[in-house]
C-alpha cells in the first residue's frame, strides 16, 4: 500500500471527498439529501409503472458505468458522466433521483468514491440540483418547443448541458457556506464554471445519444417522450374519424 | 417494423453496461475530475481527509490492488440489485395502496 496505493485511489475518485465541507454543512446536506430521496420514494411510485419500471434498474446501472469513465477534456483534466438529466428524461425525476442516490450511496460505501461524511453533498449536487435544474430545463424547451418526438433527445442534450455548470455553482455556493479553506468565492466560482461549461459538452454528447437511441426502436418507454406521443396519437385519429 | 420489446431493449442495455463497466472502464482517463483540479489550482485539496471505506479493498475501484473491470462488474450488479428491489418494493406498495 502506502504512497504508491493513495496517489492511484485519489486518481480514480471523482466525487466530492469528506473534509472539504465542515461538519454542519455536511449535517445540512445530509438531512436536505434524506428529504429528498424521501420525497422520491412516494414520488417515483407514481412513475413506475409498467412501462418505466424495467428501465429504472437499468438507467441507474448505465449511469454507475458511465460516471467510471473519465473522458480527457484538455490539460491534464477529465470530466465524467453525472447521468442526472438522463435518468429524468427516462424513468422521470423522481425516479431519477432515486437512481442517481443509489449509484452515489454504492461509489461512497463500496469504492470510497465520494466522501461518507460528504455524501448528503454528493446526493444534493448530482442527485438533487442535477436531476431537478435537468428535468425542468428539459420540460421548459419542451413547453414552448413544437411538440415532436424528434426533439426529445436534442432538448435533453440541452437541459444535460446546463445541469452541470449549475451543479457545479451549487458546489461553490455550499463552499460558500461551510468550506473548510478560505478560497476566494470568486475565483473558485469561475474555475468550477469554467472546467464544468467543458466537460457539459461530454454530458450533453452521451445524454443526447443515449436518449435518441431508446428514442428510436422505444419511444413509448422514454419518461419525457409520453407528452408528445400522446398528442401524437390524437393528430392520427382526427382524420379517421372524419373519414368514418 | 416489429417492435423491440422491453425485454430485449434491458438486455442489450444491461450488456452495453457491463462491457463499459468491465471493459471500457479501464481506458478511462485517470487525470483529476473538474473538481479535483480546481481543489488543486486553488489549494484547497489538502483539506480532503481520507474516507472511512479507503481501506478496503474496492476503494477507488480496485486502484493499486485490485482489478478495475472487476470492481466496474461488482458495483454494476449490486446498483442493479438495489433499484431493482426498490422498484419492485415500491411497486408493490402502490398495488397494496389501490387494493385496499
Amino acid at each position: 500500500m502506502g504512497g504508491h496505493a493513495l496517489v492511484n485511489l485519489a486518481e480514480a475518485l471523482v466525487h466530492v471527498p469528506d473534509g472539504f465541507l465542515d461538519a454542519p454543512t455536511s449535517i445540512a446536506t445530509g438531512v436536505v439529501a434524506a428529504t429528498a430521496v424521501g420525497l422520491a420514494l412516494r414520488g417515483a411510485r407514481r412513475e413506475l409503472d409498467d412501462k418505466a419500471a424495467p428501465l429504472a434498474g437499468l438507467v441507474a446501472t448505465f449511469v454507475f458505468a458511465a460516471q467510471m469513465l473519465n473522458f480527457p477534456v484538455g490539460a491534464g483534466t477529465s470530466g465524467h458522466l453525472i447521468g442526472a438529466t438522463l435518468a429524468a428524461v427516462l424513468v422521470g425525476p423522481w425516479t431519477g433521483i432515486l437512481c442517481l442516490s443509489v449509484v452515489l450511496l454504492v461509489q461512497s460505501l463500496l469504492f470510497a468514491d465520494g466522501g461518507v461524511t460528504a455524501l448528503g453533498t454528493n446526493i444534493c449536487l448530482m442527485g438533487v440540483v442535477g436531476v431537478v435544474v435537468g428535468w425542468l430545463v428539459f420540460r421548459g424547451l419542451q413547453s414552448v418547443l413544437p411538440r415532436r418526438p424528434g426533439l426529445v433527445a436534442p432538448l435533453a442534450a440541452v437541459a444535460a448541458y446546463v445541469s452541470v455548470p449549475t451543479a457545479a455553482l451549487a458546489f461553490v455556493g455550499l463552499y460558500a457556506v461551510g468550506g473548510t479553506a478560505p478560497i476566494p468565492l470568486d475565483k473558485l466560482a469561475t474555475a468550477m464554471l469554467g472546467w464544468h461549461l467543458l466537460i457539459g459538452l461530454g454530458e450533453a454528447a452521451i445524454t443526447g445519444l443515449v436518449v435518441a437511441s431508446i428514442v428510436a426502436v422505444r419511444p413509448d418507454l422514454v419518461h419525457g417522450a409520453r407528452r408528445v406521443l400522446a398528442e401524437r396519437v390524437v393528430e392520427i385519429r382526427t382524420p379517421l374519424e372524419e373519414a368514418a | 417494423m416489429r417492435q423491440v420489446s422491453t425485454r430485449t431493449l434491458v438486455a442489450v442495455g444491461l450488456v452495453v453496461t457491463l462491457l463499459l463497466a468491465g471493459g471500457l472502464s479501464v481506458y478511462a482517463s485517470t487525470r483529476p475530475d473538474g473538481l479535483q483540479r480546481v481543489a488543486h489550482d486553488h489549494g484547497f485539496a489538502d483539506s480532503q481527509r481520507q474516507s472511512a471505506t479507503a481501506e478496503s479493498p474496492l476503494a477507488g475501484y480496485g486502484a493499486g490492488s485490485g482489478d478495475r473491470r472487476l470492481a466496474g462488474v461488482l458495483g454494476a450488479v449490486v446498483v442493479l440489485a438495489l433499484v431493482s428491489g426498490t422498484t419492485y418494493v415500491l411497486r408493490r406498495r402502490a398495488r397494496d395502496d389501490v387494493g385496499s
